[in-house]
């Protein structure tokens, strides 16, 4: 089984803080990781070979220095990793993004799984996926927790909704993006990072995966950011410190008073 | 080729571009800002924070399809056995506005089976016109007719707004839907504004994590699409007297088939109160130290009849079921009243939070950030302080 994983690198926004002076971000040090929801996708990519056997390639569309988490990846076991870049790609919404993508995933004579993560943790937009899957005109079943069935035809997965969960059936190939219910990711191995040292991705530009240059980067993104400012911070009330008896007492007055009980 | 570009002559070595950018791409030389290309990804975020237009971003000029020819705001009404979910009259309420803003018609689109009167409630909540596909096959959500029937329906009838719910649903259908209209979409909008000049939907979403907001525009496609998450908008009030239109379609089987089936509906959450819906909601966090000390949360929420959540540290440590977590990876809940135990107020659970109307922090470290949105924070030990305010609660609860 062909199995492709699509990766992003993102800084790791748990360690991005605003400076309360400037109120702009402080990014120093901020350092660059495997977007966490990927890592799980790498991982049920890894699970699925160990199970069917085949192949598992990463993917990932950013600036040369991606080289870094595809690396990581393959210290996990991956076989291989394709690194589309180019400067022509730079500025891609999501639109953009998934059409890059998913002409990679083409040039590498396609996958009968392609695993997503649920979304990216520096846009949020769980779109990427989705768009991947309508471009290469495949199924898919997004909020995967549990792959529960699959053989080189069919697949049976749960879909995780608000609710609780779909057990979904789809034929392959299809798309799955996953959330972090479904595995908890292996730390690297030695052998893979003896493997992941000298290793180099291939690197495929616009023109090696055959891009309509008027679909990719900024020029395909029909979505522009006009502004970036820091959210406004809700301000403070009453801090009672002290006799805990009183402050709570002074609590339930205050919420009798506004007539929120 | 697009690119980016310091005008030498303008800039004057502030260093303000440094710290707007996300990705550490711009550096300071000899007084000058220089662009690392390698790192730049184009967002744009520099361009906004330079005072003195020294940074330059270019686009291409792409043809521009004939904009002229879109009117119109459309919904889609997403539906759970044929009820209208409640995050849908949400954005019935808020197409409302940027429907009147642009003097244009707010239409709904609905899919499913037996939604008549489905129909009826989306003309009562403000739709001027209901499009409106009932098929055995579309009774429950699935990928690939949703998003043929929904990208058929705007090339048919050329809305200039779409906006869907940033819901399990929402976020499947809506990405397929933009990728076949070839058009921009806007994921997790937390307000939306018409500028009315030019007559473009301005889309304001947080990003990296909550961190930052960024306002974004879809300048030269139509529709403009975009997502909200439920909680975010007021629902629309609803009117029995109103009237509206409801236009039935019908598709064959060509547009019908999927590949996908869903096979078994398992609900888990099903008896306990809904935590986007609550009035009130009562969260836990690390600071609980164990799950059985959950039941401190449990008993607060009962004795003010409301419902129980959580932080991810809670969730990640098996103390509460997932379904409970309320942040950005979590449920956004805008309740009356959210009170939050040994929750240390991580800007990841804030952005799901802070628009309560009331916020109460208990909290025994007084530098906790939680405490900086709080109406009122009480410093203390939570083992102390949430049976005195449970026992406090009842005795006024009970006592109306
Ligand atoms: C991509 C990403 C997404 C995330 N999404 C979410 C999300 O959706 N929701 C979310 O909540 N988090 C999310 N997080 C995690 C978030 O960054 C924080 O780690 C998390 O919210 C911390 O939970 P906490 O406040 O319960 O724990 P902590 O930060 O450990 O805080 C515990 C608090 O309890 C207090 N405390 C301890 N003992 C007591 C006591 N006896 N009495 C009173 N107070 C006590 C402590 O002083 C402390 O302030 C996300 C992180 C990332 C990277
Ligand atoms: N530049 C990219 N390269 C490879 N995969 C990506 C890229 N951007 C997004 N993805 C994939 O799409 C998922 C959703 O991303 P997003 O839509 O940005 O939230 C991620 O978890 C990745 O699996």
């Amino acid at each position: 089984m062909n199995i492709a994983v699509c990766i992003k690198q993102v800084p790791d926004t748990t360690d991005v803080r605003i400076d309360p002076a400037t109120n702009t971000l402080i990014r120093e040090g901020v350092p660059s990781i495997i977007n966490p929801f990927d890592m799980y996708a790498i991982e049920e990519a890894l699970r699925l070979r160990e199970k069917l056997g085949g192949k598992v390639t990463v993917i990932s569309m950013g600036p040369p220095q991606v080289t870094e988490a595809l690396k990581e990846a393959v210290s996990m076991g991956v076989d291989d990793a394709i690194l589309l870049s180019d400067r022509a790609f730079a500025g891609a919404d999501t639109w953009a993004t998934s059409y890059t993508l998913s002409m990679g995933i083409r040039k590498m004579g396609g996958a009968d799984v392609i695993l997503c993560g649920k979304q990216a943790i520096d846009g949020d937009t769980a779109q990427v996926g989705p768009g991947v899957a309508e471009f290469l005109d495949i199924p898919q079943v997004t909020y995967v927790k549990k792959i529960e069935e699959i053989d080189d035809k069919r697949a049976r997965v749960w879909r995780m909704t608000e609710e609780g969960y779909e057990v979904v059936e789809t034929s392959l190939p299809a798309m799955f993006t996953v959330v972090k219910e479904i595995n908890e990711p292996r730390l690297p191995s030695l052998k893979g990072k003896m493997k992941a040292k000298s290793f180099q991705p291939t690197v495929w530009k616009a023109a090696d995966v055959g891009a309509d240059e008027k679909n990719i980067g900024l020029n395909g993104s029909p979505t522009n950011v006009v502004k970036i400012f820091t959210p406004p911070v809700r301000s403070g009330g009453v801090v009672l410190q002290g006799d805990i008896n009183e402050a709570v007492e002074k609590v339930v007055n205050g919420l009798k008073e506004q007539q929120i009980i | 080729m697009s690119d980016i570009e310091i005008i030498q002559d303008k800039c004057v070595g502030c260093g303000a571009c440094l710290s707007s950018c996300p990705y550490g791409a711009i550096s300071l030389h000899d007084n000058l800002a220089v662009i690392d290309d390698d790192k730049c990804t184009l967002c744009g975020a520099c361009v906004a924070s330079c005072g003195f237009e020294a940074i330059l971003l270019r686009k291409d000029q792409v043809e521009k399809a004939d904009l002229s020819d879109f009117k119109g705001v459309w919904v889609f009404a997403e539906q759970k056995s044929g009820q209208v979910q409640s995050v849908s009259y949400e954005l019935m309420g808020e197409g409302r506005k940027l429907a009147d803003a642009l003097g244009v018609d707010l239409s709904a689109v609905i899919m499913g089976h037996n939604i008549d009167q489905a129909c009826q409630e989306l003309v009562w909540r403000g739709a001027d016109k209901v499009y409106a596909v009932s098929d055995p096959a579309l009774e429950q959500f699935c990928d690939e007719p949703y998003a043929a029937i929904m990208a058929d329906l705007i090339k048919e009838y050329k809305p200039e707004i779409v906006l869907g719910g940033a819901t399990t649903i929402g976020r499947a259908l809506i990405p397929r839907v933009a990728i076949k209209a070839r058009t921009g979409l806007t994921a997790d909008c937390t307000a939306l504004a018409i500028d009315e000049e030019r007559r473009i939907l301005l889309q304001t979403r947080p990003a990296f994590g909550g961190n930052i907001m960024a306002t974004i525009i879809c300048p030269n496609h139509r529709p403009q699409m975009a997502t909200v998450r439920h909680k975010v908008m007021k629902e629309a009030a609803c009117d029995k007297s109103r009237q509206g239109e409801i236009i039935k379609k019908a598709y064959g089987q060509s547009m019908l088939t999927t590949r996908t089936m869903v096979a078994q509906v398992v609900e888990e959450a099903a008896n306990a109160i809904k935590l986007t819906e609550a009035d009130i909601i009562v969260s836990g966090g690390r600071g609980m130290k164990a799950p059985e000390n959950f039941r401190l949360v449990e008993e607060l929420a009962k004795a003010v009849g409301g419902a129980v959540g959580a932080s991810r540290a809670a969730v990640d440590a098996g103390w509460i079921p997932y379904s409970h977590q309320v942040g950005q990876t979590g449920k956004t809940v805008a309740p009356k009243l959210y009170i939050a135990c040994g929750i240390s107020g991580a800007i990841q659970h804030l952005v799901g939070m802070q628009s309560s109307d009331c916020i109460i922090a208990v909290n025994k470290d007084p530098e906790a950030p939680i405490f900086k949105v709080a109406s009122y924070g009480i410093v203390g030990d939570l083992f102390e302080v949430l049976p005195a305010l449970t026992k406090k609660l009842q005795e006024t609860c009970g006592s109306k």
